[in-house]
């Protein structure tokens, strides 16, 4: 009994290492390229160009986070990302709250307001999340046209808002078809209306979703390419679009210092919302799909 | 004409009817308690009284108000729900006052009515929890405070004790008793336990696939079932229904039944109609309790009758004792005093109480009168 028990607490030794050993390879093959970012954003340019990349720095600078900032060079105009990082805040913040307030109130209606072909609808919109980008760019900057809005932060909140809508309410839909529907008809008999059940019964519950919800909109949204670059040109431009400029226009040296430093600073929002709001992000995909 | 009326109300789900023609008239402070299996509709009917399903076709009036098309929240009715449906994120006091909130009642009123309710339903001392933190008993008596403190016309219950256990619930159904003598409410109250329905109610309705069985005072439901379900769905153990035949003897008709040993026992009915069922093949329903040993009489029945026949098997209970024996070819159950002296595998002198046996038309289903 007693050797059984040591034997498999030893092969259970064996496989512990060779699952750590994987693990910590697994976890170098992620952080390398990032150790390799952070380290050369604090390098001057001499020492990435006369050197090793993977080298710590000999001397210590933030002059690279500071040009990237506020004085490199644009496209044409030498401003840095700041006014860059700006158009992508004027967007992603009412393009995510948007999102998900519609979001919500679509869960709700198609789980506690049932009606006729609403199955259909919600097939429709959950469609609408597996529809490439490149598909829609034509007919979307016709649209744009038509509305007056191409080349301007509000397009963009437009089109990240319309095809943010189908992940928002699948999200809220399958969080709300838990939700007892015995709470809303209780509501209803108290003269709760429409809105009054939705922010006073369900909305105070439905914390961990609206979290699950804000991170991926927001981390979508902020990260898009396609659709800044397509939509939006010049100054009107978001952070990623600009980070591409930035690389792409340098004239004479490519100052990669600057460069990397610049890409940290067009990462950095989304990793300070996983990171604050990381914990509740698990907590409500648990949720959503345990209680369902 | 009563106080809630129900007239030949109808409910349909596409081609599907689930309620057909159901007439009830409900008096002011009447306890009508809807009962029945799962699927029978008894939930449909107290959903389209509360106006969270719509009515197909027929009326339903409260207080000589036509209910057709009124929102829910404005047919002064209050319900508890079986899960009680206590909302979560408000707390005690909250969920309690969130009816008068929303009709906009002032605050002072409010907390007046939230006084006097939490003291009769005595949860003072919860009104800061929220329902997560609360009981069972205690979610259940916060849920029947969210309806009292509205002062309704008429009260809504949907099983609300059948989240409950075993001791709790009794405990509530005689508070719920109590409460309905003290304020005189209106109750309507759905449930799938007979014996809830008999020991709170004024009348039931019983209601099976979409019809009301029978509608009456729990003795009348009791006593004189009208057909052979209302009749096996009340009470525990249900009633016996042996297949007998009638024959005339000395001018009197008799139920011819079969014992364990094989003889023939007559069994006289005191209903006269009877003779008219003479040489044919009937459905005798005699209650457990009807069918003790010698010393368990009633004194003040009148048709007794002895019978030999061999004990299956008893099961003490407590209180009673109930013991089985093949009758008429069926399993029957007898309800006996617990110090009954009955011995499994011998022949005992059963009595039967034939006041309280019914009759049964074996193709209708029919209670023979």
């Amino acid at each position: 009994m007693s050797s059984v028990q040591t034997q498999s607490v030893q092969t259970g030794r064996i496989a512990r290492t060779f699952i750590y050993l994987f693990l910590l390879l697994m976890a170098l093959f992620y952080l390398l390229p990032f150790f390799i970012m952070v380290v050369n954003s604090v390098k001057p340019l001499s020492e990435i160009t006369g050197g090793n990349m993977m080298a710590l720095p000999e001397v210590f600078t933030i002059e690279p986070w500071l040009a990237a900032w506020s004085t490199a060079q644009v496209g044409v105009e030498p401003t840095g990302l700041r006014p860059y990082f700006w158009n992508s805040i004027k967007m992603v913040v009412p393009a995510v709250a948007i999102s998900t307030v519609l979001g919500a109130i679509n869960g709700y209606i198609l789980t506690k307001w049932r009606f006729k072909y609403d199955t259909i609808l919600f097939g429709l919109m959950l469609f609408s999340c597996f529809i490439p980008f490149q598909i829609v760019l034509i007919p979307m900057a016709r649209i744009l046209g038509i509305l007056g809005l191409s080349g301007s932060t509000y397009g963009l909140i437009l089109v990240h808002v319309v095809y943010g809508i189908g992940f928002s309410t699948l999200y809220f839909r399958n969080y709300y078809a838990a939700f007892p529907t015995e709470l809303v008809r209780a509501a209803q008999i108290d003269g709760a209306g429409f809105f009054q059940i939705f922010y006073r019964i369900l909305m105070p519950s439905s914390g961990p979703i609206t979290v699950v919800c804000v991170i991926w909109q927001f981390t979508n949204i902020w990260n898009d390419f396609l659709f800044g670059a397509s939509f939006a040109s010049g100054s009107g431009a978001p952070m990623t679009v600009a980070l591409n400029n930035l690389v792409q226009s340098s004239t004479g040296v490519k100052e990669y210092n600057v460069h990397f430093a610049g890409a940290i600073l067009a990462a950095l929002p989304t990793l300070l919302v996983y990171i604050v709001a990381g914990r509740y992000f698990v907590r409500g995909l648990m949720a959503g799909s345990v209680k369902g | 004409m009563g106080f809630l009326d129900i007239k030949n109300a109808t409910k349909s789900y596409g081609n599907v009817e689930v309620l057909h023609n159901v007439d009830i008239a409900v008096d002011e402070g009447e306890f009508l308690v809807l009962v029945g299996p799962s699927g029978c509709g008894k939930s449909t009917l107290l959903n389209m009284i509360a106006g969270l399903e719509d009515i197909t076709s027929g009326e339903i009036a409260i207080n000589d108000r036509v209910m057709n098309g009124v929102h829910p929240s404005n047919r002064n009715i209050a319900m508890v729900f079986q899960s009680y449906a206590l909302y979560p994120n408000m707390t005690v006091a909250k969920n309690i006052t969130f009816g008068l909130e929303m009709h906009k009642v002032p605050k002072p009123e409010r907390d007046e009515a939230l006084q006097s309710v939490s003291k009769l339903l005595q949860i003072e001392q919860l009104l800061d929890r929220k329902p997560g933190q609360l009981s069972g008993g205690q979610r259940q008596r916060v849920a029947m405070g969210r309806a009292l403190v509205r002062n309704p016309d008429v009260f809504l219950f949907d099983e609300p004790l059948s989240n409950l256990d075993a001791k709790l619930r009794v405990d509530m159904r005689t508070e719920i008793k109590k409460l309905h003598e003290k304020l005189k409410t209106t109750i309507v109250y759905v449930t799938h336990d007979q014996i809830e329905a008999m020991t709170l109610s004024t009348r039931i309705a019983v209601m099976y696939n979409g019809y009301v069985q029978q509608l009456g005072t729990p003795k009348e439901i009791y006593d004189t079932p009208e057909n052979l379900f209302v009749a096996t769905f009340m009470g525990s153990p249900a009633m016996n229904i042996l297949p007998a035949s009638v024959v005339m003897k000395d001018g009197v008709p008799h139920a011819e039944i079969t014992t364990s040993e094989g003889q023939n026992a007559l069994l006289p009915f005191n209903q006269e109609n009877m003779s008219d069922w003479a040489g044919k093949d009937i459905l005798l329903g005699i209650r457990p309790e009807a069918i003790t040993d010698p010393d368990g009489v009633d004194r003040k029945s009148k048709t007794v009758v002895p019978i030999s026949n061999r004990v299956g098997v008893t099961e003490p209970a407590g209180a009673d004792t109930f013991v089985t024996m093949e009758l008429a070819g069926k399993d029957c159950i007898s309800r006996m005093r617990a110090d009954a002296d009955v011995t499994t595998g011998e022949i005992f002198d059963f009595v039967i109480n034939m006041d309280k046996a019914v009759a049964f038309d074996p193709q209708s289903e029919m209670r023979i009168k």
